[in-house]
């Protein structure tokens, strides 16, 4: 954590409430988002034991599972989530726009540029907390491997239609959600923690209520108060006022409130599930609220410039794995080959570091983080001379002279960078101080200002200008190509080979899902 | 609930399965344990001192006996602070070789041959803690004839050379625990074995330098006690909670935030660091940030503090700051940290709910 962000955590216990982190929203955030609350049974790995789920705030649908053992009542509320998630998970996949990319040819090895289908949209799930995307990845994976009846009529117990399908792109959501700067799944409570600082560690921010008592405290309470009761107030019959925002439950609830309903239910008692259904709801219904508090919240701050470049990335998954899915391939593996491995990381740095740039770059509040770290530097120019190049047709390569307070980290000839306006980027060179007088140096401009002898007009900055140099790229590229996997190297185990059909897991009586 | 029938499962048919997935794993192409070839010795005894005597004798006949043996349940004792605290792995398997495997069961779910990082580090260290006891157990069974057993825990590194491979006629504890987890979505357990090394050398180490409980006992005021005078029934503390909330407040607590997770006073003492401010609170890593500052009204006082040279208000903040004296480096971070983020926050495209020195100096370029 940045010491500007410590801070601002120590201003937050000042203030009773929370302060800003960012000065803009760095993440995307769709206009009709699918909201997820899913809960779970405890102890068990991918039982669900009810979900509140819709992208309206006002109707949301409660699934639940009166009895979490009960493999056919499981299978029912999967068919359900299936029902209610796949018509707005598939709803983006026909509007297209046209785009174009370079893609080498097959027969001559040439780049060639073809054109596309990119979707005009796609879907964003949120879900409460980091537990929850890692539940939706539990549920992706629990359901996958399943064979319908239409599949596989000789399978034993087989999945509802289209559970399969789900299970595929909750496993596209939950992979993709691991991508720094990604928006399809998003949980809130890191959305919320990523713009503004809590008077309460980072430990204690994953819990949905708390982190939101310090956002947005109720009147005439401090943060700190509002928190400790959304953590640990209880009711007269000893539940939660706040109820955990799940998966988990919480214990009392289970025991004194779940338990005994679901041995009513097991006893056949009429109105049971609904009993059920309604002690679900009272789990749940805070937490939706929750969540849509915290969209509210965050919808309130601006979007950052870059978002929607990071958005179109999203938009390129998203069309990707719809392509996938419509060329019937078959469901993602179990486990990766070393080469979809070594891919899937490589990108992963590549998006933390085009991330970190693009916020930066976005946040003048971010940028200070950078620039209390010795990566960036802003000043007043106060001098420029113009040189050229000594070639045989010369080059400018202006010396611009600045005066700053940051102490970035330069030796000779390191590379800055500036952003010029419509998005493009200017590099530079570091071309000393200037002695005598602490806080003035010199860079020497070695691009962005056009192809003739004399530089664009405004692509060299005048004397009294404000300019902020940073010393990482603005559009930090990945590492070189990963061979295709049948050239795996025998250190990473050697071609993965013809890769076998993935099996269903197989049923036990021991099973539970 | 899970948590035990899966361990009820695991350990069914008479400990066979349990030594079979560990025969398993181990891979050292010894003949597979048949069925009847594993004793599971009866290890009741009354209160824990005979329960640990009974497991420590069961634990020297199966060494003995060459035999596969599983232990359920047995009760192992570690001094901790110069004080007993006794301990219940799962189970311990006894090998043909005479040596010792801890075995840890848990519930939680291994898909797909992966299970989440921080359950698995967290049984480890649970693990260590027995194969320490073990360890402790073993030289003093080894050793018991020459007597040299006593204090056996404290010699820092000692456990280093009983992993080696000399059996010698005494027992040796392996140093891979057997991790029992269900498998995928389903009951059927699946094992792998854990090298415990690395958390049972931090153990070794922090029980080592931890202070005795007498010292711990001699800074409080006489008569301290946390005793809740239970009831005869056993369950209600007659106690006055006045009473034992002064007791508690008597002794002093290193809070952060990672006790919630852990300790049941942890609410109490956040609640005290809360009080006094302590940035420890607000986390780990961010107390070792600050260097000499801890409390979050000196990190501010110093943050905001324009005045150059450390007259930060004096108190615990900057201790032996003085004008003349080279500034603090976290002092002249901190500054710059707070001038920074004003500028920044004074530009916001938002009206910022802050009581923000208006820093003039437009930073447009940055944007």
């Amino acid at each position: 954590m940045s010491l500007i962000a410590t801070l601002a955590r120590m201003e937050a216990v000042r203030d009773g409430r929370a302060r800003p982190l960012t000065t803009v929203r760095h993440r995307h955030l769709a206009e009709r988002p699918l909201v997820f609350v899913p809960l779970t049974t405890a102890g068990e790995a991918g039982a669900p034991l009810g979900a509140l789920v819709g992208t309206e705030r006002e109707r949301p649908r409660l699934l639940a599972v009166p009895q979490p053992r009960d493999r056919d009542l499981r299978s029912a509320f999967l068919a359900e989530l299936a029902e209610e998630m796949l018509p707005y998970i598939e709803g983006f996949a026909e509007d297209v726009t046209a785009e174009e990319r370079k893609e080498t040819d097959p027969e001559t090895g040439k780049k060639v540029t073809v054109e596309v289908e990119l979707c005009a949209g796609a879907p964003q799930l949120l879900v409460p907390s980091a537990a929850g995307v890692a539940y939706v990845r539990l549920l992706g994976r629990s359901m996958r491997f399943r064979r319908t009846a239409e599949q596989d009529p000789e399978t034993p117990h087989p999945a509802p239609p289209r559970v399969p399908l789900l299970g595929r792109w909750l496993t596209h959501f939950g992979e993709r959600a691991r991508v720094p700067g990604s928006s399809l799944l998003l949980p809130v409570t890191q959305l919320l923690a990523r713009h503004w600082a809590t008077g309460q560690s980072t430990l204690e921010d994953q819990h949905l209520g708390a982190l939101l008592a310090w956002t947005d405290p109720p009147a005439g309470l401090t943060g700190a108060e509002a928190a400790l009761r959304a953590e640990l107030a209880r009711d007269a019959a000893g539940q939660l006022l706040h109820p955990p925002a799940g998966p988990a439950t919480d214990p009392a609830f289970d025991n004194k409130l779940l338990a005994p309903a679901t041995a009513r239910f097991d006893a056949g008692l009429p109105g049971a599930e609904q009993e059920i259904r309604e002690l679900l709801e009272s789990q749940l219904r805070p937490t939706w609220e929750a969540v849509w508090r915290g969209v509210d919240l965050l919808r309130a701050l601006p979007e950052g410039e870059r978002v929607g470049e990071r958005w179109k990335r999203d938009r390129w998954s998203y069309t990707a794995h719809r392509d996938r899915v419509r060329a019937g391939e078959p469901p993602q593996p179990r486990r990766d080959d070393a080469v979809t491995a070594a891919r899937k990381l490589a990108a992963r740095e590549t998006a933390q570091a085009q991330l970190d740039a693009q916020e930066a770059l976005d946040d003048p509040l971010v940028m200070a983080g950078r620039r209390l770290a010795g990566e960036a530097f802003a000043g007043e120019v106060t001098d420029v001379v113009m040189e050229y190049t000594e070639a045989k047709v010369p080059r400018p390569r202006p010396l611009v002279t600045l005066r700053t307070d940051d102490s970035p980290f330069l030796a000779d000839g390191v590379k800055v960078h500036r952003a010029l306006p419509g998005g493009k980027s200017q590099s530079a060179e570091f071309a000393g101080h200037v002695p005598g007088d602490p806080g003035a140096l010199t860079v020497r401009l070695t691009g962005g200002m056009g192809r003739g002898k004399v530089p664009e007009p405004g692509s060299v900055p005048e004397k009294g200008d404000r300019v902020c140099w940073t010393l990482f790229e603005h559009a930090p590229r990945g590492g070189p190509e990963l061979p295709d996997p049948d050239r795996t190297p025998w250190t990473h185990g050697g071609p993965p080979g013809e890769p076998a059909a993935e099996l269903p897991d197989p049923v036990t009586s021991e099973d539970l899902l | 609930m899970r948590g035990h029938s899966f361990e009820a499962r695991a350990k069914a048919d008479g400990g066979t399965e349990l030594v079979r997935l560990l025969h398993e794993r181990l891979r050292d192409g010894t003949p597979a344990p048949g069925p009847g070839s594993v004793d599971v010795p009866d290890l009741t005894a009354s209160g824990p001192e005979g329960r640990t005597a009974r497991t420590a004798l069961a634990l020297r006949e199966a060494t003995a006996a060459g035999r596969w043996a599983l232990l359920d349940h047995p009760l192992l004792a570690l001094p901790v602070s110069g004080t007993p605290a006794f301990l219940e792995p799962d189970a311990v398997v006894v090998h043909p070789d005479g040596s010792w495997t801890v075995v840890e069961i848990k519930s939680f779910p291994v898909i797909d041959g992966a299970a989440d990082p921080g359950k698995v580090g967290a049984a480890a260290r649970q693990a260590a803690v027995y194969v320490l006891a073990l360890e402790e157990l073993a030289a003093r069974t080894a050793g018991g004839d020459a007597g040299g057993g006593v204090g056996s825990g404290d010699d820092g590194d000692s456990g280093h050379g009983r992993d080696g491979g000399d059996s010698g006629g005494g027992a040796r504890v392996r140093h891979e625990i057997l991790l029992v987890c269900p498998k995928d979505f389903a009951n059927v357990p699946v094992a792998e074995l854990v090298d415990v090394r690395k958390p049972r050398a931090t153990t070794r180490r922090q029980l080592a330098r931890l202070a005795r409980v007498e010292d711990i006992a001699a800074a409080l005021p006489a008569g301290t006690t946390f005793d809740l005078r239970l009831a005869d029934d056993g369950r209600t503390a007659t106690r006055p909670a006045e009473e034992l909330a002064a007791a508690v407040e008597a002794v002093d607590a290193a809070y952060a935030p990672e006790c919630l997770a852990a300790c049941e006073l942890a609410f109490h003492c956040r609640a005290r660091a809360r009080a006094e401010g302590a940035v420890a609170a607000l986390g780990r890593g961010l107390r070792g940030e600050l260097g000499g500052l801890t409390t979050v009204e000196s990190v501010l006082a110093a943050a905001l503090d324009g005045t150059a040279g450390g007259a930060v208000g004096g108190g615990p903040a900057s201790p032996g700051a003085s004008a003349d004296a080279a500034p603090d480096p976290t002092v002249v971070a901190l500054r710059r940290a707070a001038a920074l983020r004003s500028e920044a926050l004074a530009l916001a495209p938002f009206p910022a709910p802050a009581p923000a020195p208006a820093l003039a100096g437009t930073e447009a370029a940055c944007r």
